[in-house]
C-alpha cells in the first residue's frame, strides 16, 4: 500500500486558553485509499491527543463528520485522499459557532428542526390494529428523495442566506417539512405553514442552490423549497379568490 | 453537583431509547423523561442498520414460523417464552412505526413489501430500501419531537449508575460541552447504549459502539449474559468494515470463492439451484455463512486483497434496475469505498464483527434485577437472539422491547417505594465525580489510549473470533487482565474541560476493556461449540451441560465470576440446525 | 462555564467572493437588472409608438447608437445567462412524475428551450418584412 505525506492545516480553538480560532498544521504519512477522517484520527491517536471532532458510522449515514475540506463542505469519511493535493485545510462547518476545534455549536438547527413540525399529522387517528395506511410505490416515489436527509448540515454550511440571516429556518429543516408535506398519509401542510411559508422560512431563501450541490445524498432541498415556493402560493391565491373553500 | 430530576431517565437514544421515550410519552404525558445521549440521536447506531426489521404479514407465513426460525436460528439458546412474546408483538409495532411516518417499501397494492432474509423460511423482513435502520431512526426521532414530556441532553456522556438499597435512583453523566457532571436523579432507568463491536479490530460498528451500558450496568451488580456470543456479518467491506447487508443475498446475491465456486454448498446449506431460496445457500444464518469463510481461507481458496483475505459478493445477475430500486446504498457503497461497482463486477467481502448478542440480564418485560433499572436493544440480552441472531430481528427488537421498557418504567415511576437516602445518592455521584477527575489528576502516564485500545482489539481478535479454542482464550482472559491493570496507567494528554474527547476516550476505553474481560471469561467457560461461539477443541453443541445462559458478575478484583441459568424452553424442543435442502 | 463558542463573522458586502458558486450566482442575480432595464426599453418603445411616428424613429436612431448598442449588447449576454441558469433549474422547481418514473430533468430542460426557440422563430418571422 503506497504512503503519501500529506499537510493538513486545521483549525484549532480551545475556548480556555485561545482567544480565538488558529491554524496548526500535521504531517500525516497517509495510505492511498483514506478518507480524510482516517487522516484526523491518525492525528488524535499519533500527535495530537488535544484534538476534538465529531465522527462515528464512517459510511455518509450517521451526518456527525461534516467540516469545511480546502471550503468546501464536505463528509470527512467520505473525501479520499487521492481527490486531494498534498496540503489540506480543514475546519468545523461554517455558519456554526465553534464550540471546540472543528466541533459546531448546532443548537440552533435542532431546534428549526422541530419547529417545522417534522413527523406525519395524520388526517384520522387509524387504529394499529387496522394495518398499515396504503401507500402505493408511486405516492411513496413523490417523498422519498426528501426522506435521505442525514442532517449533516452542509447545505447549513453552504447556504450564504444561512450565514447572513440567522432566522432562516434553513435548506435542511425545510426540505424536510416537504418531505411530510408530500407525504400521502399528512395533511400537515397547513400546520407547518406559520413556520415554513414565513419570511424566515421558505421566502427567505434566493434560490442560490448551492445546498443543493454540497448534499451528500442527493436531497435537493433548493428544489425542495421552490416546491415549497409554488405550493404556498398556490394555496395563498386559493384562499384569496376561494375563501368559501376553508 | 447539579441535580436534574426527572420520573424516567433513558441512556441512550438510538432505536430503543427512542421508543422507549416514545412509550413513557404515551403511558402518561406528565412524566417527565430525560433522554440521555452521548450523541445527537440522529448519530446512534441505528442509523447504520440496513436490510430490514421482521414482523409476520404473509398469509403464507405464520408466528409460528417466525418462532421457529428465530428459536433454530439461536442454536436453542434463546428464552422461548420471551421468543414467542416478541413474535407476537412485532407486526403491531412495525405497523406503528408505519402509522409515525416510516416510509417501508411497498408492493403494487399499497402494501408493506417484505424480502426474504437469512435463516427464515418465509420472507418477512419489512425494508425501506436499503436503508432500513436510517428511516426507522429518523422516524422515531421525529415523531418523538411531538412529545414535550421528552426533554433531550444530546452529547452528555454517562457514567455510573446510582444504585442505593437494590433500586435504581439515577444515573451521573458529563455534560460534554462544559465538562460539568450533571447528577440526573429519576424513579426508573433504562439503559438503550448498543452493543460493543468496537472491542474488535474489524467492525461495522461505528465509533460510539463501546458498550458504556453495559459496562455501568455490569459494574453496578447486575450480570452480562452470554456475552461469548459475537456475531460476525458475513458481508463486511475489507478495510473499513463498511457493512454490506443480507438484503443483497436477499435479493439474489451469491458468494463465491477465489475459484468462482459457491462454497457454501460445501457447508450443509446447498443444493445451491434454485436460487433465491430461502433457508438456504447465502440465506443461510449469518454464524454458518462466517464460519464457513474461515474454513476456505483455511483451505487457501479465498481472494488475496490489500486488506485482507476476501470472498466475492456478486450481484451481477440482479441487474441494475433492480439493484438500483432495491440496494442503492449498497452501489454506492461500493463504489466509493473499494472501487466496484457491483452492476458489473463482484464486491469484495469478508466476515466483520457485527452485533453482540449479549448484554445485560434482562427479563421479558426487558427489567433487570435491580429495582427500577431497565435495559432494551443490542445493550440488553432478554435473551431472543441466543447464540447467534437471525438478520432483521434486531431492528424489530428495539422496538419490541423499547416500548416494553418505556411503559415497565412508567409503571415503576408511579411507585417510587421507600423515599431514597439522600446522602448515600449523593455519596456515589460524588464518588463517580471522584473517578473522573482522578483521570485529570492523574501524572507519570505509562500506557497511551490509542495503543493500549490496539492491544485489546487484537488480544480479542485472536482469543475470541469466529473459531476459538482453550488455550487462545485462556491466553486472551490474561491479556485482558493485564490490560485492564494497565488502564490504570493511562493519562489524559488533554486536560481541558469543553468538548474533550480525550476523556470521553479514556471512559470509553475502560468500558470497552471490562465488556472484554467478560467476553473471554464467558467465552472460556463455555465448553462447547453453539452457535456464533465454535470451539475448535470442543467441536459438538452440548445440551446436557450448556443448555444454559452464562451469567458474568462484576469483580473489584480478578476476573468476573461465572454462573448458569438455564434456558426457558417452551414449545421447541432443541433439535438439529437445517438449512439447505431442495425445499422452496 | 467554561464554554465560549466562536462566532466566524461573515463580510455582508464581500461574502460572495468567498467560492465560485457564489460569484456565479451573484452574476445571475445581476442580470435582473438588465432584464429589469430591457423591460423598460420596451415599455419606452412602447410609449414612442403612441407618440407618432417620428417620435419612434427618434426612439430607433437612439437604439442604433453606440450607447443603446453597447447596452444591447451587454444586456443580450445577461438575457442568454439569466435564461439559461434558470431553465437549468426548473426540473427542480417543478419535478414532474408519469406514474412512478420522474420525468428526467433533461426532458423538461429540453422542452423550455425548444418552446424558446420556437417563440424566437415566430417574433423573427413577425419581425422580418
Amino acid at each position: 500500500m503506497n504512503k503519501r505525506d500529506i499537510e493538513f492545516e486545521i483549525l484549532r480553538y480551545n475556548p480556555e486558553t485561545d482567544e480565538k480560532p488558529s491554524f496548526q498544521t500535521y504531517r500525516v504519512p497517509c495510505q492511498e485509499d483514506w478518507v480524510i477522517l482516517d487522516a484526523i484520527n491518525y492525528v488524535k491517536d499519533e500527535i495530537d491527543r488535544t484534538l476534538s471532532y465529531r465522527w462515528s458510522c464512517h459510511m455518509a449515514v450517521c451526518g456527525s463528520c461534516g467540516m469545511m475540506i480546502n471550503g468546501e463542505p464536505t463528509l470527512s469519511c467520505k473525501s479520499f485522499l487521492r481527490d486531494h493535493p498534498d496540503r489540506i485545510r480543514i475546519e468545523p462547518l461554517s455558519n456554526f459557532p465553534i464550540e471546540r476545534d472543528l466541533i459546531t455549536v448546532m443548537d440552533d438547527f435542532m431546534e428549526k428542526l422541530g419547529s417545522v413540525k417534522p413527523y406525519i399529522v395524520p388526517n384520522e387517528d387509524r387504529p394499529v390494529d387496522e394495518g398499515e395506511h396504503r401507500q402505493t410505490p408511486a405516492q411513496l416515489a413523490d417523498f422519498k428523495q426528501y426522506t435521505a436527509c442525514i442532517n449533516c448540515l452542509l447545505c447549513y454550511a453552504a447556504c450564504p442566506q444561512y450565514a447572513l440571516n440567522e432566522d432562516f429556518v434553513g435548506p435542511g429543516a425545510l426540505a424536510l417539512a416537504h418531505r411530510y408535506n408530500l407525504d400521502s398519509r399528512d395533511v400537515g401542510r397547513e400546520a407547518r405553514a406559520d413556520v415554513v411559508a414565513s419570511n424566515a422560512g421558505i421566502w427567505e431563501c434566493s434560490f442560490v442552490g448551492a445546498c443543493s450541490q454540497v448534499c451528500p445524498h442527493d436531497v435537493d432541498p433548493a428544489g425542495a423549497i421552490q416546491q415549497t415556493k409554488i405550493a404556498s402560493t398556490v394555496d395563498y391565491f386559493k384562499a384569496l379568490l376561494m375563501p368559501w373553500r376553508n | 453537583m447539579e441535580s436534574i430530576r426527572s420520573d424516567v431517565a433513558i441512556v441512550g437514544a438510538g432505536g430503543a431509547g427512542l421508543r422507549a421515550a416514545i412509550a413513557v410519552a404515551e403511558t402518561d404525558p406528565d412524566l417527565r423523561v430525560a433522554l440521555i445521549s452521548k450523541v445527537y440521536p440522529m448519530r446512534s447506531h441505528t442509523v447504520a442498520a440496513e436490510g430490514g426489521a421482521a414482523g409476520v404479514v404473509k398469509d403464507n407465513d405464520s408466528l409460528e414460523n417466525h418462532f421457529d426460525d428465530t428459536v433454530a436460528g439461536g442454536d436453542w439458546l434463546c428464552d422461548q417464552d420471551a421468543v414467542e412474546l416478541f413474535v407476537n408483538e412485532a407486526p403491531r409495532e412495525l405497523t406503528q412505526i408505519e402509522h409515525w411516518g416510516c416510509p417501508w417499501s411497498r408492493e403494487p397494492n399499497g402494501r408493506v413489501a417484505v424480502r426474504p432474509f437469512g435463516g427464515m423460511k418465509v420472507e418477512r423482513t419489512w425494508y425501506a430500501a436499503d436503508k432500513t435502520g436510517f428511516h426507522m431512526l429518523h422516524t422515531l426521532f421525529q415523531t418523538s419531537l411531538k412529545y414535550p414530556s421528552i426533554q433531550r441532553y444530546d452529547e452528555f456522556y454517562s457514567t455510573d449508575l446510582v444504585v442505593v438499597d437494590g433500586r435504581c435512583r439515577g444515573v451521573t453523566a458529563i455534560d460534554m460541552r462544559s465538562g460539568q457532571m450533571r447528577l440526573f436523579r429519576a424513579k426508573a432507568v433504562i439503559i438503550a447504549t448498543g452493543g460493543a463491536g468496537r472491542v474488535f479490530p474489524f467492525t461495522t460498528n461505528g465509533a460510539i459502539k463501546t458498550g458504556d451500558g453495559m459496562a455501568m450496568a455490569y459494574r453496578a451488580g447486575v450480570p452480562l449474559k452470554d456475552m461469548e456470543f459475537i456475531q460476525y456479518h458475513p458481508t463486511g467491506l475489507p478495510g473499513t468494515g463498511i457493512l454490506i447487508t443480507e438484503g443483497a443475498r436477499g435479493e439474489g446475491g451469491i458468494l463465491v470463492n477465489r475459484d468462482g465456486y459457491r462454497y457454501l454448498q460445501d457447508y450443509g446449506l446447498g443444493p445451491p439451484d434454485p436460487w433465491p431460496r430461502k433457508k438456504a445457500m447465502e440465506l443461510g444464518p449469518r454464524d454458518r455463512l462466517s464460519q464457513a469463510f474461515w474454513h476456505e481461507h483455511n483451505k487457501g481458496r479465498t481472494i488475496e486483497s490489500p486488506h485482507g483475505d476476501v470472498v466475492h459478493l456478486d450481484l451481477r445477475q440482479l441487474g441494475e434496475k433492480k439493484i438500483e430500486e432495491r440496494l442503492p446504498m449498497v452501489r454506492e457503497l461500493a463504489q466509493s469505498y473499494v472501487g466496484v461497482d457491483p452492476v458489473h463486477e463482484p464486491i469484495p467481502v469478508r466476515p466483520v464483527v457485527h452485533y453482540t448478542m449479549g448484554g445485560i440480564d434482562t427479563d421479558i418485560d426487558a427489567a433487570s434485577r435491580i429495582g427500577g433499572l431497565f435495559a432494551a436493544g443490542e445493550c440488553a440480552c432478554v435473551s431472543i437472539n441466543g447464540a447467534n441472531r437471525l438478520g432483521s430481528n434486531s431492528l424489530t427488537e428495539l422496538l419490541v422491547f423499547g416500548a416494553r421498557a418505556g411503559r415497565g418504567a412508567a409503571a415503576q415511576a408511579g411507585d417510587e417505594g421507600h423515599e431514597p437516602d439522600q446522602s448515600a445518592i449523593e455519596e456515589q455521584a460524588a464518588a463517580a465525580q471522584d473517578g473522573v477527575g482522578e483521570l485529570f489528576r492523574r501524572t507519570g502516564g505509562t500506557e497511551r489510549i490509542p495503543h493500549l485500545r490496539k492491544e485489546m482489539n487484537d488480544t480479542m481478535e485472536l482469543g475470541a473470533g469466529i473459531y476459538r479454542n482453550e488455550e487462545s482464550l485462556k491466553e486472551s482472559c490474561a491479556k485482558m487482565a493485564d490490560i485492564q491493570r494497565r488502564y490504570a496507567g493511562i493519562e489524559l494528554e488533554d486536560k481541558s474541560n469543553v468538548y474533550n474527547t480525550d476523556l470521553i476516550q479514556a471512559l470509553e476505553l475502560g468500558s470497552m476493556i471490562e465488556v472484554a474481560r467478560a467476553i473471554v471469561v464467558s467465552a472460556l467457560n463455555r465448553a462447547e461449540s453453539r452457535g456464533s461461539h465454535q470451539r475448535l477443541d470442543r467441536v459438538e453443541r452440548d445440551d446436557q451441560n450448556y443448555l444454559k445462559h452464562t451469567l458474568a458478575r462484576y469483580s473489584t478484583d480478578g476476573d468476573p465470576s461465572i454462573e448458569y441459568r438455564d434456558v426457558v424452553i417452551t414449545k421447541s424442543v432443541p433439535g438439529e440446525r437445517v438449512y439447505g435442502g431442495g425445499e422452496k | 462555564m467554561s464554554r465560549r463558542p466562536y462566532v466566524r463573522e461573515v463580510s455582508r458586502s464581500w461574502w460572495w467572493l468567498n467560492q465560485r458558486r457564489y460569484v456565479g450566482y451573484m452574476i445571475r442575480e445581476l442580470s435582473c437588472v438588465f432584464i429589469g432595464a430591457y423591460t423598460a426599453v420596451i415599455v419606452v418603445s412602447l410609449m414612442r409608438l403612441s407618440q407618432g411616428q417620428a417620435a419612434y424613429e427618434g426612439f430607433l436612431d437612439a437604439l442604433w447608437g453606440p450607447v443603446g448598442l453597447a447596452f444591447h449588447i451587454v444586456a443580450f449576454v445577461f438575457a442568454l445567462y439569466h435564461t439559461t441558469t434558470w431553465f437549468n433549474v426548473t426540473p427542480k422547481a417543478m419535478p414532474l412524475r408519469l406514474g412512478e418514473r420522474r420525468v428526467p430533468g433533461g426532458a423538461i430542460i429540453g422542452a423550455h428551450y425548444a418552446g424558446w426557440l420556437a417563440v424566437s422563430a415566430v417574433v423573427l418571422f413577425l419581425a422580418g418584412d
